[in-house]
Order: C-alpha cells, then structure tokens, then sequence
C-alpha cells in the first residue's frame, strides 16, 4: 500500500534522509520511530506529496507521489506535525472547508463532517473557534479533518505529542478503532506507544531505516543476553561474587546505592532461574524476588540508535 | 473545481472574520466619503458663482467636475489599502503552516491561487460597492452620465484588481505579513510615479516608463474612454504577477 523505495533528500548540503527503502502492506499499523530529527517528518511530507524527493521513488497503492500527485493526495489523511490548523474558524466550518478541499461531493458534505465528529468526539466543541480549543481537542480536529473523505492511507505525524496521558489514551483508543479500514503509518518518538498500537516498527536514525520487524522479532533479535533481576535480604556483594563463577553467567551487576538488588546476565540458550534461586538459598541468604527481564523496546532504541555512529566511524 | 470553491469560501470567511477587513473598510469608505463630499461641495460653490453667468454654466459638467476627481482619489485610496487586503493571503499561510495542508488536498496549486485572487477581488467588489450610496445621491441631485459612471467602476476594479495580484505576489515571498504589506506598498508606489521620469530619460524609455504606469491607464477610464489598450494592460498586469506568485509558490515544495 505505501512503499518508499531509496528515497532520498537534501536541504541544501544537508541529508535529511538517505536511502530510505520500506513498504506497508494493506490494513497494516505500522510505527515510525525515532530520534527527534531522524527524518520522520521528512518522510511523511515525501509520501504526502508535500515536497517531492531527491532520489527516489514513493508509491501510494501503486500511484507515484510525484507523477500522480493528485490522485495520491485523494487516497490519504494526513496529519502535520505540530496539527496546523486555521485558528480563526469554528471547528464545523473548518471540517466543511477540509471535506470539499479534499473532494467530498457537496450533497455529501454534512453527512461525511458529522460522521468525523461523531468518530473523534468534537460534537461538544463543533461551534467553537479552533484558536481557543485546548491541545488535544485541536489534535482531535486534526485526526477528524485526516479522516474526511474516508482516505485508503492515513499518515499521522506525531499524534499524540503534547497531550496528557489521559488524551494520549483517548487518541490511542482512536487509533485502534480505525485500524479495521485504515492502512496506518504513525510517527512517533515514544517507544511503549508504538509498541502498543503497531504491529510492526521502522526505526529510523539519522535519516536510515536501521531496523524494521514486529516489537517481539526485534526484541528477540537483539537480545543478546537474558537478564534475571534478583531481589536478597542480607548483604548480597558475596553473592554477586559467587554467581560469577557460575557457569553460563556472563555478567552481574548492582543497582547503584542499593545492593539488595542484582542483575544477572547470561547465556540466553540457557534457564539458570533454578540454579540461581538455589545459589542464593545456599548462602543463608532470603530470596524476595527473581524474575526474568525482557529487553524493553526502549533498551532496543537505544542500542540501534547509539550502535550507528559507531559503526559508521568504524566503516569510514 | 469543488477544490477552488471551498479554497474561495474558506478565504471570504476568513478574511470577514478577521477585523482587518473592517478597519480597511472603515477607513476606505471615510476617506471616499470625504473625497465625494468636498468634490460636491466645490462643485455646489461653482454652481452658485455660475447662476450669475450663462456663459459658464454652460461648461458645468458633474462628470468631469465631480465624478472623475472621486475615481482618481478612489484609485488613491485603493493603493494605500490593497497591500492591507492581500498581506495576509499567503504570508499567514506559510507562518501558521496551513501551507502544508493546501498542498497535501487534492487540490492543484493553481487553482488555490486563483481561489484566493477569486476572494480577494470580491473584497473588492464589496469595498467598492460600499460608494455606491455617493453615486445614488447624486442621482437624486443632479443627472449623471451613466456610462461614465460604468467605465469608471470598471476602471477602479480593474486597477484594484493590478494591485491586488502584484500584492498577492508579495505575501507569496515573505512569511511576514508586515514585510508583504510594505513590499506591496512600495512596488505600487513605483508603478504609480514610474511615469515621472517620462521628461528625464530618453525617447524610449520614455514610452516605455509611460506605458508601465498604471494610473496612466486608468485616467481614460475616468474619462469615460473604454480603450482595449487599458484593458489589455491591465490583464497583462494581473497575469503577469499571478504567474509570479504561481511559479514562487511551486518553489515552496522543492525549497522545502
């Protein structure tokens, strides 16, 4: 449905993004993810006929975003970064203006504004003017204002920065309604957020796809350790220093300032839980808590985003 | 052709919606008024040293004593509001970044802009209607010549109409509205007294600085002279800078 095929972009000396290759299947959520200037936006604005790129191809439902930049901007909802939007006119009258703009037949105008403020909740604010809503009402109407036309192909740019945590759950609730008849591609530079609402994620950093799989593949992917948190009562240095020697244990750790708390890594082809629990028993020592640790999608970003300049020093 | 009708509602609503239009408006129909009044009132005064002559009342004209005096200075007027009308047009646009909005609607470039000269000229047209009430007091007071009255509308909305597409042009290469209102101002004022260099430089450039002033064209409208001359001026104006403002906003995209 969306395929972006080695897209490049400059401004002026300055690459945005580099050889930027990905493709999204029908009806699929996809998260885009990365550091505040990895070039999110700079994809999004290519695949939306904003600006057209450098190098490279963008494709829409196999219609070229340049060539057939018309027809591509009628099978898309897009929400800009940052939601601009004309702050002067109540929210009705701008979802009118947004539907005609974006092709509805007139007859079908007030049928089609209704159906989006019915979706995204605006029917209280619909006669307001949008310069005095708050933030994630002015989000609303801009997700509301994506939706107009029943797009195929729904670019959100950053949809939920800025609000409270109760609007960010709000929005993410929307977001889950709309996947049954939306192909999806949000940005974003929260990570558990992708990760609730995506089925897959593209990492991206200084403007390269560094990564793109499902939330788990990549977890198990990059996993190179497995990690066992283990809480003691008593004094656990002695502890950490016996299951050093253990086989398989790569490495242990304290949590700074608190030693009752350690973190074990080990091999990952084996389950050492058993041996540890038994470990620690053995020194007299009382077991609170010992769980195995998943690599957070957090950890993941900042493996892939920090490995990469290193890399590419080592390359150059 | 939907596309260019919400653009064109979308640009009249918001520029009734903002309280420049009722300061320009304001100040227009003040000044226009004031102009009227003083050209009637002069021409009262020579009326009443005429009843003692024959001789002069016969040369007693309204159209050339009141109405083409109150074209000229509508057509003044017009040049220090115009900027004020169409700042705004694409220098918000940029700033608030809607930009990004228009150009991501199935909409062609071309026909947002001509969506938004579309509106602005009707601003135009409501400005200039609001001396209509001049022109129906004269009616009941003296007998004006129709036609002139016609040709001088149709001069001012064809001058306005200059303006307009030269400012529409300035708020196109500016995100600041003050920077398009000023630029505007100032290339308007050098068409307006481009003309004054007629009698410095040389033969042809002569015609050429003569040619290129707008109010030049528009005094025969003033007169009541329909000449296709001033109207193929006009037109070559109008286009002329709606090309610009076209090609300055296509630049927007690859500029990024």
């Amino acid at each position: 449905m969306i395929e972006a095929q080695g897209l490049t972009k400059y401004y002026g000396p300055v690459a945005a993004i580099r050889d930027v290759t990905f493709q999204v299947e029908r009806g699929e959520v996809v998260g885009f993810l990365g550091p505040n200037g990895a070039g999110k936006s700079t994809t999004m604005r290519i695949l939306t006929c904003y600006m057209p790129p450098t190098a490279g191809q963008a494709k829409i439902d196999g219609l070229d975003c340049f060539e057939q930049s018309l027809r591509v901007r009628q099978k898309i909802g897009y929400l800009p970064e940052n939601v601009p939007l004309y702050a002067d006119m109540t929210v009705a009258h701008f979802l009118r203006f947004a539907a005609g703009a974006k092709g509805v037949a007139r007859k079908q105008i007030d049928h089609e504004v209704q159906r989006v403020v019915d979706v995204c909740g605006l029917e209280k604010v619909s006669r307001r003017i949008i310069g005095h809503l708050s933030k994630g009402y002015r989000q609303r109407v801009g997700v509301a204002h994506a939706l107009l036309n029943n797009p195929s192909v729904l670019i959100l740019d950053e949809p939920t920065i800025g609000l409270d945590p109760a609007q960010i759950i709000e929005i993410r609730r929307l977001i889950q309604q709309l996947r049954e008849d939306h192909t999806i591609l949000l940005s974003s530079h929260i990570l558990p957020e992708v990760a609730q609402i995506c089925q897959r994620v593209l990492i991206i950093n200084n403007g390269q796809i560094v990564a793109t799989d499902t939330p788990a593949n990549l977890i198990s992917q990059l996993q190179k350790t497995a990690r066992i948190a283990l809480q003691v009562q008593g004094p656990a240095s002695e502890l950490a220093e016996a299951l050093k020697q253990m086989d398989g244990v790569q490495r242990v750790s304290h949590e700074a300032g608190n030693n009752h708390h350690l973190m074990v890594e080990t091999d990952p082809s084996r389950d050492l839980r058993a041996e540890i629990a038994r470990c620690v028993l053995q020194r007299g020592l009382d077991l609170l808590e010992l769980k195995s640790v998943d690599l957070s999608l957090e950890d993941i970003f900042l493996q892939l985003v920090t490995e990469d300049p290193a890399q590419e020093e080592s390359e150059s | 052709m939907n596309g260019f009708w919400s653009v064109y509602r979308k640009e009249l609503y918001s520029s009734f919606a903002s309280p420049i239009f009722y300061a320009v408006a304001f100040t227009f129909l003040v000044i226009c008024g004031y102009f009227f009044y003083s050209a009637m009132a002069y021409f009262n005064l020579i009326s009443f040293q005429a009843s003692q002559d024959p001789m002069m009342a016969d040369q007693l004209n309204i159209t050339e004593m009141v109405m083409r005096p109150f074209f000229l200075d509508i057509s003044i007027v017009l040049l220090l509001m115009a900027p004020l009308l169409t700042m705004r047009l694409y220098a918000e646009e940029r700033k608030s970044g809607t930009m990004e909005l228009l150009f991501t609607y199935p909409i062609t470039d071309r026909a947002t802009l001509l969506a938004k000269f579309g509106a602005v000229l009707t601003i135009l047209a409501v400005l200039l209607s609001g001396t209509l009430p001049s022109i129906l007091l004269l009616y009941f007071l003296a007998s004006p010549n129709w036609a002139a009255v016609f040709s001088g509308y149709l001069g001012v909305f064809l001058l306005g109409g200059s303006f307009l597409a030269l400012g529409l042009f300035t708020s196109s290469v500016t995100q600041n509205q003050i920077i398009a209102a000023i630029l505007s101002f100032g290339a308007l004022l050098m068409f307006w007294i481009i003309g004054w260099l007629k009698s410095i430089v040389g033969p042809t450039a002569a015609q050429l600085v003569e040619y290129l002033a707008v109010t030049r064209h528009f005094e025969s409208f003033a007169k009541g002279v329909l000449d296709s001359r001033d109207f193929v001026f006009y037109f070559v104006f109008i286009l002329f800078f709606l090309f610009l403002t076209l090609r300055q906003v296509e630049s927007y995209r690859w500029r990024g």
